[in-house]
């Protein structure tokens, strides 16, 4: 899923301080699991920005919402009747879904209530870790399920580099190296043979390097 | 309010209490180790130590808020940190919104 963390609440504040009636808008998908941005956190972040205000001198109306998703505009068009009676909408989605919630109403201020990291798992409750970037082209199939894209400091693609000790990446003792990873889940498959073959060259085009991309599907279009 | 474990005690509870213009909130626990959930009080803790941050970032004071560990036959003990919560909120003052609805409604 997609991997968010609250902003600092200063931040938001911050954000929103112009306006008189903020409509704080949550999404059920990705944010809620990281516990960041769901129906909760909505509620948690209008009770402290109402306190905020209040001692303030500042009567500051919050209307909270909390939608599917944001980033499918059926979902968005639900939170249309709520557009009038608001200055300014605080969404909590992802990063994707904030943009579309301003391309969808264009003149409202849309300000964003979470900072969108990664696409990642979690470890265990709390603890959340990156394992994709969405390079378009995926290889787990030859690396044993270990992402060298993601998961190696360098993105190598060859096997380690000379900085890998002891199973740990030169940029941190906490960090695993990827391709340590990867050489012990083949020993572990009975593939070793597969990390002597040559592999072509990897189409980095379909990376985010290659500019921003859309994916047509021509069999789902309507 | 009376719950069947701290560990049901959220976020949004304690806030909105001081949102409704109370002085200061206090969650009275097991002793940390004795929860019959196993962690419900260890939740509740981490909660109140959340509100205490978020308290004091929106200007209202986290002092407003505590956790206390009890045993349910250690009646003294109740009536010591009843007294030391009603002390820490004297000494905090009425809630700075309490001043600020009244204000409006005058």
């Amino acid at each position: 899923m997609i991997v968010a963390k609250p902003k600092p609440i200063e931040e938001v504040i911050d954000s929103v301080k112009p306006y008189d009636r903020i409509l704080l808008v949550g999404c059920n998908e990705c944010v809620t699991v990281c516990e960041a941005g769901g129906r909760k956190e909505v509620g948690v972040l209008a009770s402290a920005l109402r306190m905020f205000f209040m001692n303030q001198g500042r009567t500051v109306r919050i209307d909270e919402r909390t939608i599917e998703r944001q980033c499918d505009r059926e979902y968005l068009e639900e939170l249309r009747g709520d557009m009038d009676g608001a200055d300014a909408v605080l969404s909590l989605a992802c990063g994707v879904g904030v943009q579309f919630m301003a391309e969808t109403y264009f003149q409202k201020p849309v300000l964003p209530g979470v900072d969108t990291c990664f696409m990642g798992g979690s470890l265990e409750r709390g603890v959340w870790t990156e394992r994709c970037q969405g390079c378009g082209q995926c290889v787990l199939a030859v690396t044993g399920g270990i992402c060298p894209v993601s998961r190696c400091a360098k993105r190598l693609f060859n096997g380690p580099c000379g900085g890998s000790t002891k199973g740990k990446c030169e940029i941190s003792k906490d960090l695993d190296c990827a391709w340590q990873l990867i050489v012990d889940r083949l020993k572990e498959l009975g593939r070793l043979d597969d990390y002597e073959k040559l592999a072509p060259i990897k189409d980095w085009s379909t990376e985010r390097a290659g500019g921003p991309r859309t994916v047509t599907r021509e069999d789902v279009r309507q | 309010m009376a719950v069947p474990c701290t560990g049901k005690v959220d976020l949004i509870h304690m806030l909105r209490a001081f949102e409704k213009g109370a002085d200061g909130v206090y969650v009275l626990g097991c002793l940390e180790g004795e929860c019959r959930y196993e962690n419900g009080n260890l939740r509740a803790r981490k909660r109140v130590e959340k509100a205490a941050e978020i308290l004091d970032k929106v200007g209202i004071g986290g002092e407003r808020v505590a956790m206390y560990n009890l045993s349910s036959s250690e009646a003294p003990q109740f009536v010591r940190f009843a007294t030391e919560m009603t002390e820490r909120i004297r000494r905090c003052g009425p809630n700075p919104i309490k001043l600020a609805m009244k204000k409006e409604a005058a």
